[in-house]
């Protein structure tokens, strides 16, 4: 198969607008007749199902959560960017465009990215008529602040809480459509496989989480939208249980898999304080828009921070990075940061954190001022660490937090399965190599609410006249019976080790090898690594309770398997591209600066994954740039 | 650290529930409660039992889906917390800690320590949202509205259905959450052309859920994990005097 992105004809400003005007439409009579199935209600999932069931189709809408509300999206805190230049500070849909392009350090579609930034003025309108209580000034205008690799303030949020009322408003207009019968819940559904029929995508088997029963469900569309998938390193900022089974089991059908190995490690997490730990904690990045970031000068400094005097810390960040300083992006922040406590100038229980210090910020802002910012994230951070960071700085530290990789999809979102789409973070799409922060619920949200209720017409006007196949498809029956058969596999395994331990050595291997920093002779060892964890795995996992019942310790499991193999495709994609890029920094090319040293000529492509039987075979997108001519990433 | 834990064991709805007793050890003051009993569920698991039912998603507080009565009280011995931000610190080495799901005849019980908050979904259902389609906004600027009202707003739609405030309720009644959903919508411009219908459907499927009605113990309010004030019941009742007259 080849890989055709489908990229509209005409200029980069007219190409939506000329994808709109020519794709197919259904009218509305015969979209009642569609039934589409979303996989996920977070901010793709739910914006998607509220909309599409708007237009009229039959959605079924999934999540493994009790609730729809509790999607991951809900943990998003410091916000959403659009270009509306409130600010008067120079912004618009090209400088967006560029900055979203440059902070992917140029590995995404200059299509898909600019029509990110098209669309991002209309989300704020969209999402301020749902009721989103964003920040606003006294004269009732909406507030913005700055985030992480740009130098213009687009951001919108609600207080520490973006992402929660974000989700909240698509949770309520799903909810709407709930009352008007057009979207049918599935709240405790997990998927677990993808059923195929002549190479279409026609539904789901799924479990029942609270029952342990198994379905299918039919369709003449799937949409997956199940979020990110870096829970894969275990030690994480997404929710435990965050998984890559859908889009995995998706893969393992026959669609793409693009760049897995781009992966966001973020700045800002409290440090892990046990090994029992199950999670991290995110800090908000707008925290830097305030916070200095700074470790001490002296090595294994013993003196607590109060009592290292001004001229003995050292400020990295602004020393490395001058013009952007303490907002220099993630992915940048996150290596400085490893570069000094790999040097020996680490803080904290474990010597695995940095300062992030408000004490100049209060100063000169006053401590109100820092609390109407941050309040909550200041009392986050106590009620974790019990330390009030207004007198003493935090101690931060990077976290594995978010997937640039994710099925590969083209300018309408559909994944290399015919009906099969993929929306939010599970698709790669607009971030390229490294997302810059608050573009991401951006992202998920335009894609659910904008883009493929536009797209998913021109599919689905050629399924009007195909034939309904029935969950009683030989098909369908298949499948069922695969999941069945694997449930029963792990049930009958009941070796000697938790799930937990085994992921707990999983998210080791990957931490090490295939996170901020990697190298050929690391990724080589890690890959034979996870292999015996695999194999280790089916030898000697321990899974009480029974497949027909509520079985959390089955659920982590299954989840588990797919992380395994996911994880062996991840180390194999950072292995095969022999560069630097964003977040993706291979030892063996930097500056003599430590600076990521980018490979146009040989990589100027997305890295796109196709499951051969247990092997991965690679195909190229080779990525145009027609209007931007990628430059050296420079943050200096 | 050890700790005597005295935890809620139901196959499912239909059978009889009890206490059973675990000694555990190995647990360090850092780890969160959850993380306690992650712990535990490892080493049933080595022995070959059944692992707690539990919820939990985000771990950080935000997502409403933990939630358990601990010593009495929900979400654990601090006020403004959810389970997932309690940590064995808050403990002695040697306490005994009594773990319950909460109890609400609306609130079924699904396994242990898991139960069913699906009626706060359909109360949702009954109106908490604007009705407007994707696609049909204006711009943003064309409805100012003050910071007060906006922050007003934003303080009691910061509520993350938990179900604390019906478990901590000695009615189990669900008024602070469905007013904190009402009084963010109805405050709002956005809001206000179905702010009647709105409440009076949503509290009518309230009623229909078998929650209790509220008499100011205001026990809900110190446990709720979102800060949010009784004052919004209050509210929630003077605006529908108002929708019943005017609605
Ligand atoms: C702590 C944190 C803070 C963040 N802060 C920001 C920020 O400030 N700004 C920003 O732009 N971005 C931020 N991000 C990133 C952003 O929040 C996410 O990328 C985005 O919300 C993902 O949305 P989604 O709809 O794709 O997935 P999610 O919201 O994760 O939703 C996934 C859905 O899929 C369902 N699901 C998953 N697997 C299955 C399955 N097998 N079967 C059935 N259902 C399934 C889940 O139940 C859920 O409903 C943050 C991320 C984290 C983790
Ligand atoms: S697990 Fe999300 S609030 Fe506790």
């Amino acid at each position: 198969m080849t890989l055709d992105a489908k990229i509209p004809e005409g200029k980069l400003e007219d190409k939506w607008k000329n994808y709109q005007a020519t794709s197919n439409l259904i009218n509305p009579a015969n979209r009642k007749k569609l039934n589409i199935i979303v996989v996920g209600s977070g901010l793709a999932g739910a914006g998607a199902a509220a909309t599409l069931a708007e237009l009229g189709y039959n959605v079924q809408c999934f999540c493994y959560q009790d609730s729809a509300r509790r999607a991951h999206s809900v943990a998003a805190q410091g916000g959403i960017n659009a270009a509306k230049n409130y600010q008067h500070d120079g912004d618009s849909v090209w400088r967006m465009f560029y900055d979203t392009l440059k902070g992917g350090d140029f590995r995404s579609r200059e299509a898909n990215t600019y029509r990110l930034a098209e669309l991002s003025a209309p989300l704020i309108d969209h999402f301020v008529q749902q009721g989103v209580p964003f920040a606003r000034e006294y004269g009732g205008v909406l507030e913005n602040r700055s985030f992480g690799g740009v130098q213009v303030k687009r951001t919108f949020y609600a207080r520490g809480q973006t992402g929660q009322q974000l989700v909240l408003a698509a949770y309520s207009q799903l909810s709407k459509m709930i009352r008007a019968k057009k979207v049918e819940m599935l709240a405790r559904h997990e998927v677990l496989d993808i059923v195929l029929i002549e190479g279409k995508a026609k539904g789901v088997i799924a479990r029942d989480l609270a029952t342990g029963e198994i379905k299918r469900f039919v369709a003449d569309a799937v949409v997956l939208a199940t979020g990110g998938y870096s829970r894969v390193f275990r030690l994480s900022t997404l929710a435990v249980g965050c998984n890559g089974s859908a889009i995995w089991k998706a893969h393992k059908k026959g669609a793409y898999f693009a760049a897995p190995s781009f992966t966001q490690i973020h700045p800002t997490a409290l440090p892990q304080t046990s090994k029992a730990q199950s999670k991290l904690t995110l800090m908000s990045e707008s925290l830097r828009n305030d916070g200095r970031i700074w470790v001490p000068k002296r090595k294994d400094d013993g003196r607590k921070a109060k009592d290292i005097p001004e001229e003995e810390r050292d400020y990295y960040l602004e020393r490395r990075y001058p013009s952007f300083g303490n907002l220099a992006p993630r992915d940048i922040a996150s290596r400085a940061a490893k570069e000094r406590i790999d040097a020996g100038h680490g803080v904290g229980q474990l010597k695995n954190a940095v300062y992030l210090d408000f004490k100049h910020a209060i100063e000169r802002l006053g401590k109100d001022t820092i609390e109407e910012r941050y309040g909550n994230l200041f009392n986050m951070y106590e009620k974790i660490t019990g330390i009030d960071a207004y007198h003493e700085p935090m101690t931060i530290s990077p976290a594995a937090h978010f997937s640039m990789g994710g099925l590969w999809v083209d300018y309408e979102l559909m994944t290399s399965i015919p009906g099969l789409y993929a929306i939010g973070e599970c698709n790669y799409s607009d971030h390229g190599a490294n997302r810059l922060g608050a573009n991401s619920l951006l992202q998920t949200s335009i894609d659910g609410y904008f883009i493929l209720p536009n797209t998913i017409n021109n599919y689905l006007a050629g399924e009007l006249g195909a034939k309904h196949p029935g969950a009683d498809h030989p098909e369908f029956m298949k499948v069922e019976s695969e999941v069945r058969d694997l449930i029963k596999k792990i049930l009958e395994v009941y070796g000697h080790r938790t799930v937990d331990d085994f992921h707990r050595e999983l998210g080791k291997v990957m931490w090490h090898e295939c996170a901020m920093s990697r190298n050929k002779a690391g990724l080589e060892k890690a890959i034979v690594q996870i292999k015996n964890i695999k194999t280790e795995f089916w030898k000697n996992v321990k899974v009480t309770g029974q497949a027909n019942e509520m079985n959390t310790e089955l659920e982590k499991a299954l989840r588990l398997a797919d992380f395994i193999e996911l994880a062996i495709l991840m180390c194999t994609d950072a292995l095969q591209r022999d560069e630097s890029c964003g977040a993706h920094f291979r030892e063996e090319y930097q500056t003599n600066e430590g600076e990521a040293l980018r490979n146009d000529d040989d990589f100027a492509y997305v890295s796109v994954w196709e499951y051969n039987k247990g092997d991965f075979k690679l195909h190229k997108e080779f990525l145009e740039f027609e209007y931007v001519q990628p430059t050296v990433r420079s943050y200096k | 650290m050890n700790v005597i834990f005295k935890i809620w064991r139901q196959e499912h709805a239909a059978v009889e529930g009890y206490f059973k007793t675990y000694e555990v050890d190995g647990l360090t003051e850092d780890m969160s409660f959850l993380e306690a009993l992650d712990h535990l569920n490892e080493t049933l698991v080595l022995i070959n039992e059944k692992v707690i039912a539990f919820e939990s998603d985000c771990r950080e507080g935000i997502c409403g889906q933990c939630g358990v009565f601990i010593n009495g009280r929900a979400h654990g011995p601090h006020q403004h917390i959810t389970t997932c931000q309690l940590h064995m610190r808050s403990f002695k080495d040697g306490d005994t800690i009594v773990v319950e799901p909460w109890r609400a005849e609306a609130f079924p019980i699904v396994k242990d320590l898991v139960v069913d908050r699906s009626a706060f979904d359909r109360i949702i259902q009954q109106g908490a949202y604007i009705t407007a389609k994707t696609g049909t906004a204006p711009e943003a600027y064309a409805i100012p509205i003050s910071k007060e009202i906006s922050e007003r707003a934003m303080d009691v739609a910061a509520c993350i259905g938990c179900g604390a405030c019906v478990a901590a309720c000695k009615n189990a009644s669900a008024a602070l959450f469905t007013s904190a959903k009402i009084n963010h919508l109805n405050q709002l411009p956005q809001g206000r052309p179905e702010e009647h219908s709105r409440l009076l459907d949503m509290v009518a499927q309230m009623e229909l859920e078998n929650f209790g009605s509220c008499t100011f113990t205001a026990a809900c309010e110190v446990e709720c994990p979102a800060e949010i004030s009784i004052n919004s019941i209050a509210e929630m009742n003077a605006r529908y005097i108002k929708a019943k007259l005017f609605g």
